[in-house]
């Protein structure tokens, strides 16, 4: 069954769409990533405009991210005063994302930078998969070496604020920072960017780990609610009824997917994921290195 | 002899009379075609009649060409280069009056039914209709990519014509569809001159909640947006309720 997309302007196969959904779901449960990274490529692969992949992709992770941080919430693992540094950051960030992705389109050259985006940083998040799921089969029991904490040049920062959740004495320059390089990433890749935020977080400002996962989505559902609202205001690209199918297929996926994980052997599952992360990283990297068969592309409207 | 000679300069006199003596009358299956969340594409019959006052002339073929046209729209072209080792967009030329959609359907090959000069003066084929594509490598380049598309194309065999005067085709619209006035034109050919054509018009469009979608996201982004927002978290919240609750 086809269905016809308002804003993309095409139509795709419902069941095609709700499947997408529901496998990047399944992953995002079994393995507690957010999946954006996946699930706007897969929508440029299908024939998706990238412009409306990035903006629609923003607003399902609203969605999920809102789920996720509830439970999250309900545990009290969430450092709310972080999450509104790390927010105030991912604004400021999100806003330039835009604005240089608004630019790029009409220079023409907005696909290359997310697809520049994309293989970077796909190629980056599947190589170190790999290496740790690879690390994990083979066991390497040695007792995980003592975390060295770093101190230094972060601490030398001015702007110190006191996060009492996360238990840290620190500048506010180096969450900002971070809130903002997430921030851009969102506006540009139409993703969350746990990735880049929890290891952040967790080797660069020293937070808990237990209050990582919620304070990040915390910050995600903000930062890519803003993404969406202002992909849909200066760029008209969000359409709704894509993300509610990928929604719809999301949910259940997710749901779906933490219940199989925890039957199954996560460590396997890990190279799988990798190995899966890798190939659409070469998909769109050998997009870009190979002569094109058509070397020549339309779009709608004057320049 | 000399009655023989009069008669037929009478009858050549006459002939382009005749000719013209030949009308089209035409049909179309809708005027309207409304695209729905499960839209898949539309086929259109077109079909009609010629209506004579005289009988009709044996010597030279009668040719039927319809042509269907979407809406003109400016476009651009890119090309990519190769820069650093990776295929980017270089150059690219802004072209003007491009249909988004342009068929050709006709009871033979164009060519044998249409003289080049009337191929000019009522703009049918595929290069008069859309002249960017005759001088420069980009137009050629658009009129390839639209063509392997199935957006624009020549179908010499579609219409079929009963007794030289019932004709029928059907063309069938893509379903990634642009809005807008697709117009469609009925030519009626003899001897490669055009003797009388017919012109009507298909509205395309949104209909029901892809028609409030599509407006509310244009005209009224602000609003759309945080629609599009507050779904989301409703959509997230919901999940989780229903979820905890299956969970007991």
């Amino acid at each position: 069954m086809q269905i016809y997309l308002p804003v993309a302007e095409v139509s795709v196969n419902l069941f095609l769409l709700l499947g997408l959904g529901g496998v990047v779901g399944m992953l995002s449960g079994l393995f507690g990533v957010g999946g954006g990274f996946l699930i706007t490529p897969f929508l440029f692969f299908i024939g998706i405009p990238p412009a409306v992949a990035v903006a629609t992709g923003a607003n399902q992770i609203v969605a999920s991210s809102v789920s996720g941080v509830l439970a999250h919430l309900r545990r009290r693992s969430v450092d709310l005063r972080m999450g509104t540094v790390l927010l105030i950051g991912g604004l400021i960030g999100s806003g330039f994302g835009i604005w240089l992705f608004n630019l790029l389109t009409r220079l023409g050259q907005v696909e290359l930078l997310v697809t520049l985006c994309y293989v970077v940083f796909l190629g980056i998040i599947g190589l170190l998969m790999l290496v740790e799921g690879i690390r994990a089969l083979s066991r390497q029991r040695k007792g995980a070496p003592p975390k060295r904490r770093q101190r230094g040049w972060i601490h030398a920062l001015p702007f110190k604020m006191k996060f009492r959740a996360s238990g840290l004495y620190l500048s506010v320059i180096p969450p900002l920072v971070v809130g903002a390089s997430v921030g851009v990433l969102a506006a540009i890749m139409g993703v969350g960017g746990g990735f880049i935020m929890v290891p952040a977080m967790i080797y660069l400002l020293n937070m808990p780990t237990k209050v990582v996962i919620g304070t990040s989505l915390f910050q995600i559902i903000f930062v890519t609610a803003f993404t969406t609202l202002m992909h849909a205001i200066t760029n008209h690209t969000v359409d709704l009824f894509l993300a509610l199918v990928l929604l719809l297929g999301g949910v259940v996926g997710a749901q779906l997917g933490s219940r199989i994980g925890v039957k199954l052997k996560a460590e396997q599952l890990r190279v799988l994921l990798a190995l899966l992360v890798l190939s659409v990283c070469g998909k769109l990297a050998l997009d870009l290195l190979l002569q094109p068969s058509e070397l020549y592309s339309i779009a709608q409207g004057g320049h | 002899m000399t009655l023989l000679r009069a008669l037929l300069i009478t009858m050549l006199m006459l002939l382009p009379l005749r000719a013209a003596g030949e009308e089209v009358v035409a049909g179309l299956s809708q005027a309207r075609v409304d695209i729905t969340a499960d839209f898949s594409g539309a086929e259109i019959l077109i079909f009609g009649a010629v209506k004579r006052f005289a009988p009709a002339p044996t010597d030279e073929r009668l040719g039927v060409i319809i042509t269907v046209a979407g809406p003109p729209q400016t476009v651009t072209v890119r090309r990519k280069d190769q820069v650093a080792g990776i295929w980017v967009n270089a150059e690219s030329r802004s072209i003007a009056e491009v249909p988004s959609f342009y068929a050709i359907t006709s009871n033979g090959p164009l060519d044998t039914l249409l003289s080049p000069g009337a191929d000019a003066r009522y703009r049918i084929s595929v290069p008069q209709f859309i002249p960017a594509g005759t001088d420069t490598t980009f137009g050629d380049a658009l009129l390839r990519i639209r063509r392997d598309s199935g957006d624009y194309r020549v179908e010499p065999r579609g219409v079929r014509l009963d007794e030289d005067t019932l004709f029928r085709a059907a063309v069938a619209l893509p379903a990634n569809l642009t809005e807008g006035l697709y117009s469609t034109r009925i030519f009626l050919t003899r001897g490669g001159e055009v003797i009388d054509s017919h012109e009507t018009m298909i509205n395309v469009s949104m209909v029901g909640i892809e028609r409030l979608t599509f407006n509310l996201a244009m005209q009224r982004p602000v609003i759309y947006g945080i629609l599009c927002v507050v779904l989301a978290v409703v959509a997230g919240w919901g999940a989780s309720a229903v979820f905890r609750m299956i969970r007991g």
